[in-house]
């Protein structure tokens, strides 16, 4: 099985991902970027499973999903809680943690 | 003159008494410490203080008759020691064990013997009269139930000084009739004079109690006991070294006790206290515990020639200092201040005599306590009359106003000054002698002194009591009530009869077993002696009378006056000599202290801090709360981690 076709999609959805976090403004979109980078991991994960012929990155893909739901539920109430006492979405709106 | 007994005692005579145990009267004796003791803490901490409760009312009498009661236990135990074969005369009575730490073993005890007998009578019988003067003086005073505690406490403090058959229980009464100095010089504490001469009275006192710690620690290193009795025993076998050191530690601790030069400078400001307050315990007993220290260590005395020659040298250059500041003062009190600075050094001379002068010391010693008590009390008496002004230039002609006080008051000159047939004339002659029979040197000081004393005392006769009319507009001078006027004739009496303690050498004999007794030759008659001291105190009575009898005294001191009055006001300048030798250099020695804190250890400090600040200013900007820049340097980490794994790996 020929695994840079995979591999190389994976690091591109990652590439994507990490570009986006840092240059859009907007939380929901910086959110599902993040999304897309643990999905381009699960999708390493994956591939070199089955290179392997065993289950351990299909074990890993599982929790790195859990990790992601949960983190889903915790990130979306912060950023509604945020939108609806500031009545904005963005990012840097929210830059009040410093000196 | 009475010649000495004939029998000489070996010196180390005293060390070889028994204790006996207490039994009878003796077993009470606690009782003449507990009685004032215990009044003291009903008065000091009783119930509703300042509300005119009962215990402001009438707790002046509670303390006057504890005083009295104290008295009459040590009287009846002195009857009772008086009946005592000689050789049981030195009674020991343990009360309970203060400490006990491995072999070391302080009890607390009541050690009555010739001595302390004596010192209880004159601690009770002196003090009981003052608390009975006192009524009278303080009757307007608002706080005089806490005087009355402060007394009762001094009284009781006292005692236990006398009464220690332990070095470090002594020390305890030490301590505590330098509270009572404390609390009493300072009792006018509104007044910032008084309460400054407190805290100085208190500071100096402390450098010669470290003496005084220091002889005590010194004991149980060497003997590994501090029991008075028992460190007589043991010093015997101790090397010279030893006994000089502890000889000359002991003294510190008197002098400062004492008020004898280098620390007398206390006493003066001491007059800032109540009068019955100087009576009692700045002339009559507590200043003289310094002579009864020296004496009751008789058995370190004896072994070192060094320290009783020093001893000898403080009282002899006391004696003459003391005598000085009294010629100069226009204070009253001051003025006899500085005359019992002076006997007490008359008393630390014949002390450092060794078993020669010991008996005379304590026999100067009671009949000081006597006469001075009376003069001080007689000095308040006058105040009384005069609105409370000591300047003795405001003063003149009370003789015909002040009848009771003036004629007590001339009982105590005539015995201080020594005229013949009164106390301090037998007291004082016999120091002189047994000084001159010991050291010519010695002799000749206190010949000076009492020359120097007539003097004195009877400049302040003259400008108190005879000569013009001084007094200020308003003061219409009176003589005392009764309650004071009463305890002044008794201590007259004494003044006047107690010479009579020498009758055939009483006092000698007495004392002898506890100090030892020797008995040096004059080479002259002992009568020769006597004349030429009766000539030189009428020499000195003639020069006061020509200097201020005879002529007007002027209503403010003058100004132009010799360079001798001058540092005779300023007390021989001993305030400006501890300042230049030991305040400035202490002072210089905390303000480089404070600098080196402040610039060198606070500067290291806070340039730390400061360092550790700036840096932190700096690394603040990398917190721009932005979330992106956040996921920009985990991104940027986790690219170095990348890199860097790589970089192993391909290596």
């Amino acid at each position: 099985m020929n695994v840079e076709p995979f591999i190389g999609l994976s690091a591109l959805l990652f590439t994507i991902g990490a570009v986006g976090v840092l240059v859009r403004r907007n939380a929901i979109i910086v959110f599902m970027c993040v999304e897309l980078m643990l999905n381009a991991c699960n999708l390493a994960f994956v591939t070199f499973a089955r290179a392997n012929g065993n289950l351990d990155g299909q074990i890993a893909a599982f929790f790195v999903m859990v990790v992601a739901a949960a983190e889903v539920v915790v990130g979306l109430a912060i950023i509604v809680s945020i939108y609806r006492t500031r009545r904005s979405a963005s990012v840097d709106d929210a830059s009040l943690l410093k000196l | 003159m009475t010649s000495l007994s004939t029998v000489v005692l070996a010196a180390s005579e005293h060390a070889d008494v028994v204790p006996v145990a207490a039994d009878g009267v003796f077993s009470w004796l606690w009782l003449v410490v507990a009685i004032p003791a215990v009044s003291a803490a009903i008065l000091l901490i009783g119930d509703g203080a300042g509300d005119h409760g009962p215990l402001d009312r009438f707790g002046h009498l509670l303390g006057t008759l504890a005083a009295i009661a104290s008295f009459v236990v040590g009287l009846v135990a002195f009857i009772a020691l008086l009946g005592q074969d000689v050789a049981e005369r030195a009674i020991t009575h343990d009360l309970w064990t203060w400490m006990q730490v491995g072999g070391f073993d302080v009890t607390m005890s009541v050690y009555y013997d010739q001595l302390a007998a004596l010192f209880v009578l004159l601690i009770t019988g002196v003090g009981s009269l003052i608390h009975v003067y006192s009524i009278g003086y303080m009757a307007d005073d608002p706080r005089k139930r806490r005087f009355f505690g402060f007394l009762n406490l001094f009284i009781a403090a006292m005692l236990v000084l006398v009464l220690a058959g332990d070095y470090l229980v002594l020390f305890l009464g030490w301590e505590g009739v330098g509270l009572a100095s404390y609390l009493l010089i300072g009792f006018w504490q509104e007044k910032r004079s008084a309460a400054v001469a407190a805290k100085k009275a208190f500071v100096v006192n402390r450098v010669g109690d470290l003496g005084l710690a220091l002889g005590i620690m010194l004991m149980f290193a060497q003997f590994g006991t501090t029991n008075i009795h028992d460190v007589g025993l043991n010093v015997a076998n101790a090397s010279q070294g030893v006994a000089t050191a502890l000889g000359l530690l002991l003294l510190l601790g008197a002098c400062g006790k004492s008020a004898q030069v280098p620390l007398q400078s206390w006493l003066l400001d001491a007059m800032e206290g109540p009068t019955p307050v100087s009576a009692l315990i700045h002339a009559a007993t507590m200043v003289t515990a310094g002579v009864y220290l020296v004496v009751r260590s008789a058995a370190i005395y004896d072994l070192s020639e060094v320290a009783r020659t020093a001893v000898v040298v403080v009282g002899a250059v006391t004696l003459l200092y003391g005598a000085w500041i009294g010629c100069a003062k226009d204070d009253i009190k001051k003025a006899l201040a500085g005359s019992t600075m002076s006997q007490i050094g008359y008393m630390m001379l014949a002390a450092g005599l060794g078993p020669a002068g010991y008996a005379f010391a304590i026999f100067h010693l009671i009949t000081h306590g006597f006469f001075k008590a009376n003069m001080f009390l007689g000095a308040g008496s006058v105040m009384h009359g005069m609105n409370d002004d000591v300047d003795m230039r405001h003063y003149g002609a009370l003789r015909t106003m002040m009848p009771v006080t003036f004629v007590t008051f001339a009982m105590g000159y005539l015995a201080i000054i020594g005229f013949p047939g009164f106390s301090g004339f037998f007291s004082k002659d016999k120091v002189i002698e047994a000084a001159f029979a010991t050291n010519f040197w010695a002799g000749l000081a206190a010949l000076v002194g009492a020359g120097v004393t007539a003097f004195y005392m009877t400049r302040v006769m003259i400008m108190t009591f005879f000569g013009e009319k001084r007094w200020r507009e308003g003061v219409h001078p009176h003589e005392s009530p009764k309650i004071m006027t009463v305890p002044l004739i008794v201590l007259a009496a004494l003044s006047v009869g107690g010479g009579a303690l020498l009758f055939s050498s009483w006092i000698v004999d007495w004392l002898a077993p506890v100090t030892g007794e020797e008995h040096h030759e004059l080479p002259v008659p002992p009568i020769v002696i006597t004349a030429i001291i009766v000539l030189v105190v009428a020499a000195g009575i003639a020069l006061a009378y020509v200097l201020f009898g005879r002529r007007a005294i002027p209503d403010t001191a003058p100004q132009k006056v010799s360079v001798f009055t001058r540092a005779g006001r300023a007390d021989l300048y001993g305030d400006a000599v501890n300042e230049a030798l030991f305040m400035r250099p202490g002072q210089y020695l905390t303000r480089s202290l404070v600098y080196v804190d402040g610039s060198g250890i606070d500067g290291a400090v806070n340039g730390t801090a400061e360092l550790v600040g700036d840096g932190a200013r700096g690394l603040r900007r990398l917190q721009t709360g932005f979330v992106r820049t956040y996921a920009a340097e985990i991104f940027g980490g986790a690219l170095v981690l990348v890199l860097a794994l790589l970089a192993v790996n391909l290596a």
